[in-house]
């Protein structure tokens, strides 16, 4: 059942030999006595490999930008974009005014031959108008894909025509489908433009409760971050905005006057993260409320960062007030999945986040990757100065932003804040790998191929893994479950989530369907009678 | 739910609200996957194919197999012939299909990638066929990718190579379930008629669960099949958005003579269907079927004071709703909004395939309804009709479930996407049979509505 570099040869063996020069630097078997295992990611999809991945507009627009509610996006494009993009993430979303929550909404400039051929700019003005007219977003953003590189609209110019004539922000983003090698490039795109335009653009200079704080890279899905923000709250917190899921462009604009930003999904929001550091003075803290011990230990680390007794008291209080609630219940389902195995293979931060609640229901995850996620994902920041940009990923801009001014505080005292990131994973992230035990597989870009060969090697008992995988791997008998739209179930995060998640694994185990894959006539004997060859030696 | 439409209707021309079609690859991909040992390739930057991908498995709820070209920033300028070349090559070393079918997106098509040249410079392994289609997404829609993909075959494979024409029909089932195909068969093996269908997705988006996967099933029509539709006598098309450009290219390249007729739901079109193959073919109908017709008037006639009179908004593929309104009026239904979001030509170039808004106006007006048709539109529209003219049913796709929730209107999921259901593409809409079952959803959902809203005195055991 193990696997070693021989049998790993063996399967990149297949492979045409540039394609398995290549694979070989994205998949790694854990070895804990190296100090550090060097991965290759975010590079270019190989042709042809069946990747998982998507683009960066998926990554913009479906991911970053889609989740805010208050703000009508509008891709400019050809019909598909906006479509396969229109609530097919469960980027969950309430809002007191439903008349100003447009998530249910799919706006597409739906570009026609003309447009390609004349340009789509007037087309994309009269859709702002339109929109202006009938909807009164709070804020607009306009999503570039592929053609409109190519043929040259100036979205720029439209936003910012759009932004004199109506009086409110309109935002364009370069997000066309071939930036960058995957969805990684679009959250960058994202970033740049809500801190150069959103962020900060409030008029709030101090925060409207105690601990305030900001959640960073949580997108709602399945209510997640409601159930976080349910906890958060009963210990004392302010939560002024989530990035971005059942977020707004309202709360967004006053993010700046947080003491802490807590950071969930490193890879989509780390730079939002990063500049909030340098431009307001806010360090941000990695966080994962994933999994009921990483919850806690989450909680605990955001207590330290505060070093308030009475938020410490508090926060133990309702750690305490949980687990006797989440205890009992995770006790009957550890009975069931305990000793089992699970191959992780989520996007870009769940491949690691899910390793902790699995364990905690006494599983070990023996595979685990990511589509797009990069090295100090992998490997840790420590990573970063290290990772060189190649020719497919320097033409995504870096945003440089300096400290401000006027609302620049450190929120920290430099001295303790050493003391703090002897404690605490503050503005640092270790990475997926460093929580994996060795002769554990780690994959960057798993594609079909493998998957199918790692899965006869290696036999998990669940694959967690998106819709694409699905019932390939579940018509192998081996249950599947997504991990990005939680098979339309959830919460999964936080205590409450933690259970739920529990809950639907242990069913997918104990699923009665399983049983009916072998016809009655396959496994009993096909006829009834005496052999009366060779089988008896007394007659 | 959908709060901020308003009911005043405004005149736009900006693009697209909540749309009723999507992009012409998927049509391609779904196409391709009707060929055995096909794996679909798109041509673009890999966005597109894991969205189609996605978006075909939510809706069979089976693996959806394509590869990419994964274009970067770089061949987004240069051209995309090194990506294709390179797919190509691991396509076939790695997973070892019999045909690649490569389609292309907005992307490859702005750029202008000329693909039969890249094809002949790519290394094909011996015995193995690469074919293509041109799919751009800035024309029609993914019914337009799917009638594009069909015609790919017809250019690459279909050959006639016999002196007189087999006795023999090509049926095109159009963009619709396997379990539709499956029904059209069915009938055609009951009527003694030898056919090849192609595409045929029946067998590979509805396999059976074996405990063993299969990255090429069982299901698909065989690269022999298809060479063998140009010795065809007859080519029918079923539905003229999706497969009468097909048939019109067979008769061209192989002199195939084409039929294009409705797709067969609701009790005439498939009387029209079965009655194009007697003629045809010269066959008499077989009892069984004349049985299974004499049922499903049999339940018409039962059943008829729970639909007579009711108004209907419809919206989907111009094939699948032409179809379905005329089994409404057929009803004495009122179908007052039709809506398509496939533009009214179809999207192929030079070629009228259909007339979508005067085909349905017809319909409407012969049976004296009045009523709103529109190719070419959007759901916010079609939400904003019902508000100024409700509705007692609304049959469409699954994104149709938001109007039915904010109108509170019994809803009846028909066409493509179906996401939120199962079951659906593993049986027929199509022929007697798919036409009773479409009569018992939609009595389901108008008789679930009585009893729902019935007053405990007025709530009835027997309807």
């Amino acid at each position: 059942m193990a696997i070693n570099e021989k049998v790993l040869d063996e399967i990149l063996s297949q492979y045409p030999t540039k394609v398995k020069k290549n694979r070989k630097k994205h998949i790694i078997i854990k070895d804990p006595n190296q100090a550090r295992q060097e991965i290759e990611a975010n590079t270019r999809t190989i042709p042809g490999i069946i990747t998982n991945r998507g683009c960066a507009y998926a990554g913009c627009k479906g991911v970053v930008l889609g989740p805010l509610k208050d703000v009508v996006h509008i891709t400019h494009g050809p019909i598909g974009c906006g479509y396969y993009s229109w609530l097919t993430r469960r980027n969950k979303a309430a809002s007191s005014d439903p008349t100003k929550n447009f998530i249910s909404y799919c706006f597409s400039t739906d570009m026609q031959e003309s447009d390609i051929v004349f340009g789509g700019e007037k087309k994309l003005a009269r859709m702002i108008d339109e929109v202006m007219e009938i909807f009164k977003p709070n804020a607009i953003t306009i999503s570039a894909t592929c053609p409109v590189g190519l043929i040259g609209d100036d979205l720029g110019a439209v936003a910012k025509a759009a932004e004199q004539k109506h009086g409110i922000t309109v935002m364009h983003f370069n997000c066309e489908g071939y930036k960058g090698v995957s969805q990684s490039a679009g959250h960058h795109i994202a970033n740049n433009t809500l801190m150069e335009r959103v962020i900060g653009a409030g008029e709030l200079e101090a925060a409207p409760g105690r601990y305030p704080i900001n959640i960073l890279g949580e997108y709602n899905i399945g209510g997640d971050s409601w159930e976080i923000e349910r906890i958060l709250r009963e210990i004392g917190y302010t939560v002024l905005s989530v990035m971005t899921g059942d977020g707004s462009y309202e709360e967004l604009k006053n993010a700046h006057v947080a003491e802490l930003n807590l950071v969930q999904c490193h890879r989509s929001i780390n730079y939002i993260a990063e500049m909030l550091e340098t431009k307001y003075g806010t360090p941000w803290l990695k966080v994962n409320f994933i999994g009921i011990q990483s919850t806690i230990d989450s909680l605990r680390n955001m207590a330290i960062y505060f070093g308030d007794p009475e938020l410490t008291r508090r926060t133990e209080e309702v750690i305490a007030k949980e687990l006797a609630e989440v205890e009992p219940v995770m006790e009957q389902y550890k009975k069931i999945c305990q000793g089992k195995t699970a191959f992780c293979f989520v996007g870009g931060s769940r491949g690691h986040h899910y390793q902790g609640l699995f364990a905690e229901l006494g599983m070990e995850t023996v595979l685990a990757g990511y589509e797009f996620a990069h090295r100090d994902d992998y490997e840790g920041r420590d990573v970063l100065p290290q990772i060189k940009l190649d020719a497919d990923n320097k033409n995504i801009p870096e945003l440089h932003v300096e400290p401000d001014q006027r609302r620049f505080k450190l929120k920290v005292p430099r001295e303790r804040m050493e003391e703090l990131k002897k404690k605490i994973p503050l503005s640092y992230y270790a990475g997926m790998m460093v929580d994996m035990k060795g002769g554990h597989v780690v994959v960057d870009d798993l594609n079909h191929y493998e998957t199918e060969q790692f899965i006869k090697l290696l036999k998990p008992d669940i694959f967690a893994s998106g819709i694409k995988d699905k019932y390939v791997v579940q018509k192998m008998g081996i249950p599947a479950k997504q991990l990005h739209s939680y098979d339309y179930s959830g919460p999964y995060a936080g205590f409450k989530g933690a259970v739920k998640f529990a809950e639907d694994i242990t069913m997918s185990f104990i699923s009665p369907t399983w049983n009916f894959i072998t016809p009655p006539w396959k496994n009993q004997p096909i006829l009834e009678g005496e052999i009366v060859e060779g089988g008896c030696s007394t007659c | 739910m959908l709060d901020c439409t308003p009911k005043e209707i405004k005149e736009r021309t900006g693009g697209v609200i909540n749309p009723a079609k999507t992009c012409q690859p998927i049509g391609a991909m779904y196409a391709a996957l009707g060929i055995h040992r096909c794996l679909p390739h798109s041509h673009g930057s890999q966005g597109c194919c894991s969205y189609h991908r996605m978006h075909l498995s939510r809706h069979f709820r089976d693996p959806i197999m394509a590869s990419s070209s994964s274009f970067t920033e770089g061949s987004s300028v240069f051209g995309g012939g090194a990506n294709l070349k390179t797919a190509i090559k691991n396509v076939f070393a790695i997973y070892n299909p019999d045909v690649m079918a490569v389609h292309t997106t907005c992307l490859s098509e702005t750029i202008g990638d000329d693909l039969p040249t890249i094809i002949k410079g790519a290394e094909i392994p011996e015995g193995k066929v690469v074919i293509h289609a041109n799919t751009p997404s800035y024309q029609g829609s993914h019914i337009t990718g799917f009638s594009n993909m069909v015609k790919g075959m017809v250019n690459y494979l279909s050959t006639a190579s016999l002196e007189t024409k087999k006795e023999q029909v090509n049926i095109i089932p159009g963009f619709v379930n396997p379990g539709d195909m499956r029904e059209i068969k069915r009938i055609l093996k009951v009527m003694g008629i030898k056919f090849i269908m192609f595409p045929d997705t029946s067998g590979v988006v509805d396999s059976p669960m074996t405990g063993k996967y299969e990255m090429f099933p069982k299901g698909g029509t065989t690269l022999a099949e298809l060479r063998d539709t140009g010795n065809s006598k007859v080519t029918i098309a079923l539905g003229s958005y999706a497969s009468g450009d097909a048939a019109y290219q067979l008769e061209r390249k192989c002199q195939v003579q084409p039929l294009i007729i409705k797709t067969p739901i609701g009790i005439k079109a498939s009387d029209e269907f079965l009655m194009a193959l007697m003629n045809k073919f010269t066959v008499d109908i077989p009892p069984e079927l004349a049985e299974e017709r004499g049922q499903l008037v049999d339940i018409m006639t039962d059943t008829h004071f729970h639909f007579h009179g009711k108004k209907v908004a419809i919206f989907g593929d111009p094939d699948i709703v032409i179809a379905m309104t005329e089994f409404l009026l057929s009803l004495g239904m009122k179908p007052i909004h039709v809506l398509t979001g496939t533009p009214a030509t179809g999207g192929a170039i030079g070629h009228t395939v259909g007339n979508f808004e005067q085909e349905v106006g017809e319909m409407l007006k012969q049976a004296g309804v009045a009523g709103r048709v529109k190719a070419a539109g959007d759901l916010f529209e079609l939400h904003q009709w019902i508000k100024n003219e409700p509705v007692d049913l609304l049959i469409g796709n699954t994104y149709g479930k938001y109007i039915a929730k904010a109108e509170d209107i019994p809803f009846v999921r028909l066409g493509f996407p179906i996401l939120d259901r199962s079951v659906h593409s593993y049986l027929p809409v199509v022929g007697y049979k798919g036409a009773m079952r479409l009569l018992e959803m939609i009595s389901n959902a108008l008789l679930d509505r009585a009893d729902r809203d019935a007053k405990d005195q007025d709530f009835e055991l027997v309807m």
